[in-house]
C-alpha cells in the first residue's frame, strides 16, 4: 500500500474543496449573508474525511449513487454543524461536493498505487485550482462592475459587502443608473461618436489598408524591403510619444475637438498593424488565380476587388475586429484632443465622469458597463475572428 | 513587353502604396521629427496659441439723425504675450456711403476701409469710431453692414517656427528631475510587468490545453482582460481596492486577514518584517503592476497556447512510453518548444510595458510612487504645461527604445518574422 501518496491525495483535495468552499463563501458574503460560525477545522476534518471515503468506496459503488449519496450526507453535516439559515447557500455547498466528488472520481486506492501517481494528481489538482483561481480572478472584477451598477452609494458606503440585488424593484427603479446615465450624462452621443469613430476608423483603414498590402504583398517595386521593415518599426511606436507633437500641429490645424482629427490619428496608427497583417494573408493566395484573371484581362484594381477581397475575407474580418476594438478601446488620444462634452468617446466621457469626485460609483460603473458590453459581446459572438486578428496583430497593445 | 509590364507594376505599386504611406508618415514619422525640434525649445501650452490680430465690428444708430451711423471696431491681440507686427485691416461697406471722420491711420477708396496699424504690442486693445452717412440722404441698413466681416491680417512670431534652441529641457529632464528614480520607477514596472504576464500566460496556456468540460468558456473568459476597455477595468479596480469602502478590503476586514484597511493604490511603502528583517514593498507600484499582469497575460496565453497546441502530440506518446511523469515532460518537451516564442513575447512585451500610459494614469496618476517615463510626458507637457520638457521626456523614451529595437532585431528579429 502507497502511503505517502495517499496522503498527498487527502491533503490536497482538501486545500481543493477548501478552495472551492471559500470562494462559494465569499461570494455569499457578497449577498449579506453573515457567514461567522463557518470554522476552518471542521471544514478540515469534513473535507478529509469525504476524500477519504471517496477513495474507500471506490468503483464499488454506482459512481452517481455514490457522488450525490456522499454530497447529501456531508451537506447535511454541514448544515448541522453551521446552521446558516437560507437554502440557497446549502444548495451551492451541496454543488460543490458533487462537483468535488466528480472531479476526483478516477481516484481509488488502486490508482493510487501507480507509479508516478504523486506527480500526476498533483498536475490535475493544479488544472482544478488553475479553473478556480483563473475564473475567479478574471470575472471578479467583471461581476463587481455589473452589480455595483444596479446598488445606490448610500447602501454600497454602508455595507459594502452587500451585493445582493432587489429584484421586486420596479423597472425603472432597477434600471435608475442606466437612466441617468443616458438622460442625464448624454451617453447615447457618446455612443454614437464612439461608434462613428470606430466604425469609421476600421472603414478608412481597410481601404488604404487592403491596396498597400496587396501591393508589398504581390509587386516588385523600388523600396519594397525598406517599406516592410519599417512598417514593422513604426508599428512598434509609442503612441506617447506622438501626444505632444500632434497635440500642438492639431492646436494650431484645429483638429482638436474634432472627430475628423481622431479618425485621421486612429486610422494612421492601425495601418502599420493592418498592412502588416494583411500583407502576410495575401501572399498565401495561389498567384496562378491571379495569373489567369491578368490574362483575362483585368487590372491590377479588378484583381484586388474580385479576387483579392472574396478570398481574404476571414483575414479582413480579422483585421476590421481588430482595430475596431482598438478605436473603440482607445484611451490616450481621446483623452488628448478631446475637452469639449460634445465630441468626447465613451472612453473620454468615462473618464470625464470620473474626474468629478461627486459622481455617485453606480453611475460611473453603468458608464463603465456600457462602454464593456458591446466589445465583449462582439468578442463572444466574432471570438474565432478576433482571436486570429489578436494572435497577428496583437504584439500591440 | 515584359520591361513595360514591370514599369506598369511599378507604377500601379506606387499608386497603390501611396496613400497610406502618405497618411503615416504625417501622422507618425512628422510628428516624431517635430517631437525633436519641440524638445530644444521652451515652449509652454499657452504658447503654441498663435497671436492673431481681431476685431469686432458693432453699429450703432444716432437717434437725432438716422442717416448717420456709428461703426465701432473693437481691436484687439488675441495674445497676451507675443506682439503682432504690420497689422492691417480691411473692410468693405454697402454703397452710397461716405465717412465723416475718418482715422489719419485709415482710408476710405472704392467702396473699401483700409487701415493699416503698423505693431500691435501684446494685450493691446482699442476701439476705433467713425461716423457713416448715406449719400443719397436715406437711412443705411444696418443689416447689409453687420454681413461683412472685417478681415484682419499681421505678421506674429509663431514660437514653434523660430530658431532659438535651447539645452535647458533636457538639463532639467537629467538632473532636475528625479531621474534615477523615473527610471527606476518605470523598469521596475516594465520588468515585473512584462516576466509577470508572461508566467501567468504560460500557466494559463498549460492549463486550457488539458482536457476538461468548459474549456472553450475558459478560453473565451481569459481574453476578457485584454478586451475590455481599459477606462472601464481600471475604474473598477479603483472601487474594488478603495480603503474606505473597496469590496476587497472589505473582504479581508471581514475574514480576519487584516485588521485595518489598507489603501492598495495610495500607499507608496509598505514595512513588513520577513525573517526579522525589516523589508520595504512599493505597495501603489507593485498593485499597479498586478493590474498591468491581469490585463496583459491574456496575450501571452494566447501566443503560447497556439505554439503548445503545435506541438506535436507523438512527443508525448513517446514519453508516456518511456515512463516518463507529467513533470518530466513538462520541462523535456514543452519547454523547450515555447521558449522561442517566451522569449520574443518577452521583448515586444518589455518594450510596450515600457510605454504604458493609460493603466497607471487612470489608476494611480502616477501618483505614490507609480510615475514612470510616458507619465511624466504628460505631467510635464499638460499638467505642468510644459510641452518643451515633455517633449524632452518623450525623446529620452525614444531613445531608450531604439536601443531595445536594435538589440530585439539583432537578438530575434529573424524569428520575429515567422510569428
Amino acid at each position: 500500500m502507497n502511503y505517502k501518496s495517499i496522503l498527498i491525495y487527502l491533503i490536497i483535495s482538501t486545500l481543493y474543496l477548501l478552495t472551492l468552499k471559500l470562494v462559494w463563501i465569499i461570494l455569499s458574503v457578497l449577498q449579506g449573508l453573515e457567514l461567522t460560525n463557518i470554522t476552518l477545522e471542521t471544514n478540515l476534518i469534513l473535507g478529509l474525511s469525504l476524500s477519504l471515503l471517496s477513495i474507500l468506496f471506490g468503483n464499488k459503488i454506482n459512481l452517481l449513487i455514490k457522488n450525490l449519496g456522499l454530497s447529501l450526507v456531508f451537506t447535511y453535516v454541514f448544515y448541522v454543524i453551521n446552521n446558516v439559515t437560507p437554502l440557497w447557500f446549502y444548495f451551492g455547498i451541496f454543488s460543490i461536493y458533487f462537483l468535488f466528488l466528480n472531479n476526483i472520481r478516477n481516484y481509488d486506492l488502486k490508482y493510487l498505487n501507480q507509479p508516478h501517481v504523486i506527480e500526476k494528481v498533483t498536475f490535475k489538482y493544479i488544472t482544478l485550482f488553475g479553473i478556480v483561481f483563473f475564473s475567479l480572478v478574471i470575472l471578479f472584477p467583471f461581476y463587481i462592475m455589473l452589480v455595483t451598477s444596479f446598488k445606490t452609494q448610500a447602501s454600497l458606503l454602508m455595507n459594502p459587502l452587500d451585493f445582493s440585488l432587489d429584484f421586486t424593484k420596479d423597472f425603472k427603479e432597477f434600471f435608475k443608473s442606466y437612466i441617468v446615465v443616458f438622460k442625464t450624462y448624454n451617453f447615447s452621443r457618446y455612443i454614437l461618436t464612439s461608434t462613428i469613430v470606430s466604425v469609421g476608423t476600421v472603414a478608412i483603414t481597410l481601404l488604404f489598408a487592403i491596396p498597400a498590402a496587396y501591393a508589398v504583398a504581390r509587386l516588385n517595386f523600388f523600396g519594397k524591403t525598406f517599406l516592410s521593415t519599417s512598417i514593422l518599426i513604426i508599428y512598434m511606436f509609442p503612441a506617447i510619444v506622438l501626444v505632444i507633437p500632434l497635440y500642438t500641429i492639431f492646436s494650431q490645424l484645429g483638429l482638436r475637438n474634432s472627430i475628423s482629427g481622431l479618425l485621421i490619428v486612429y486610422t494612421a496608427t492601425t495601418l502599420p498593424v493592418a498592412i502588416y497583417m494583411l500583407q502576410g494573408y495575401f501572399k498565401s493566395i495561389p498567384k496562378e488565380i491571379e495569373d489567369a484573371a491578368l490574362i483575362d484581362g483585368h487590372n491590377w484594381f479588378g484583381i484586388i476587388l474580385k479576387i483579392i477581397i472574396p478570398l481574404s475575407l476571414p483575414a479582413i474580418a480579422s483585421v476590421a475586429l481588430y482595430v475596431f476594438m482598438i478605436a473603440w478601446n482607445e484611451f490616450l488620444f481621446s483623452l488628448m484632443f478631446l475637452d469639449n462634452p460634445k465630441t468626447f468617446t465613451l472612453s473620454r466621457a468615462i473618464n470625464y465622469l470620473a474626474g468629478d469626485a461627486e459622481t455617485p460609483r453606480q453611475f460611473l460603473m453603468a458608464g463603465s458597463v456600457i462602454v464593456t458590453l458591446p466589445i465583449l459581446l462582439i468578442f463572444i459572438y466574432f471570438e474565432k475572428y478576433l482571436v486570429g486578428g489578436l494572435t497577428s496583430g496583437s504584439i500591440k497593445g | 513587353m515584359a520591361d513595360k509590364l514591370s514599369k506598369i507594376e511599378k507604377r500601379t505599386a506606387y499608386a497603390l502604396i501611396l496613400p497610406a504611406i502618405l497618411l503615416v508618415f504625417s501622422i507618425i514619422l512628422f510628428p516624431i521629427f517635430a517631437n525633436i525640434w519641440i524638445s530644444f525649445k521652451e515652449v509652454e501650452l499657452k504658447d503654441i496659441r498663435i497671436p492673431e490680430p481681431r476685431a469686432k465690428k458693432i453699429i450703432k444708430s444716432i437717434p437725432e439723425d438716422p442717416t448717420k451711423l456709428i461703426i465701432v471696431y473693437k481691436l484687439r491681440n488675441s495674445s497676451l504675450l507675443e506682439n503682432i507686427t504690420d497689422v492691417k485691416l480691411k473692410d468693405k461697406l454697402p454703397a452710397n456711403i461716405e465717412f465723416i471722420n475718418i482715422d489719419p491711420r485709415c482710408n476710405f477708396k472704392s467702396r473699401t476701409l483700409f487701415c493699416s496699424f503698423g505693431e500691435w504690442k501684446a494685450k493691446y486693445r482699442e476701439n476705433l469710431e467713425f461716423i457713416i452717412y448715406n449719400v443719397n440722404g436715406n437711412s443705411i441698413d444696418k443689416n447689409s453692414l453687420k454681413s461683412k466681416k472685417p478681415k484682419l491680417s499681421g505678421k506674429a512670431d509663431n514660437i514653434l517656427l523660430t530658431t532659438n534652441f535651447t539645452l535647458n529641457n533636457f538639463k532639467k529632464v537629467f538632473f532636475k528631475n528625479d531621474f534615477k528614480d523615473l527610471l527606476l520607477t518605470t523598469f521596475y514596472f516594465t520588468f515585473f510587468g512584462t516576466l509577470g504576464a508572461i508566467i501567468f500566460g504560460v500557466l494559463a496556456a498549460q492549463l486550457v490545453n488539458q482536457k476538461f468540460s468548459g474549456r472553450t468558456f475558459m478560453r473565451s473568459i481569459l481574453l476578457f482582460p485584454y478586451v475590455g476597455p481599459v477606462v472601464a477595468l481600471a475604474y473598477t479596480w479603483t472601487l474594488l481596492l478603495d480603503p474606505n469602502s473597496g469590496t476587497l478590503n472589505a473582504i479581508l476586514i471581514k475574514f480576519q486577514i487584516l485588521d485595518q484597511p489598507i489603501n492598495l493604490l495610495g500607499q507608496k511603502y509598505l514595512t513588513f518584517q520577513f525573517l526579522g528583517i525589516d523589508l520595504k514593498l512599493r505597495l501603489a507600484l507593485t498593485t499597479v503592476i498586478f493590474f498591468e499582469i491581469w490585463r496583459y497575460f491574456p496575450l501571452a496565453f494566447l501566443f503560447v497556447l497556439a505554439r503548445l497546441q503545435a506541438i506535436p502530440k507523438d512527443l508525448y506518446e513517446a514519453a508516456d512510453v518511456d515512463g516518463a511523469g507529467p513533470l518530466n515532460k513538462f520541462f523535456n518537451i514543452t519547454l523547450p518548444q515555447i521558449t522561442a516564442i517566451i522569449s520574443i513575447l518577452f521583448m515586444i512585451r518589455f518594450i510596450w510595458n515600457f510605454n504604458k500610459f493609460e493603466d497607471i494614469f487612470l489608476l494611480t496618476g502616477g501618483a505614490s510612487g507609480t510615475r514612470t517615463l510616458p507619465i511624466n510626458v504628460y505631467e510635464q507637457g499638460f499638467a505642468i504645461s510644459n510641452i518643451g520638457m515633455g517633449s524632452a521626456v518623450s525623446m529620452v523614451i525614444v531613445l531608450i527604445l531604439i536601443i531595445f529595437m536594435i538589440s530585439y532585431f539583432k537578438l530575434i528579429g529573424k524569428k520575429a518574422n515567422e510569428l
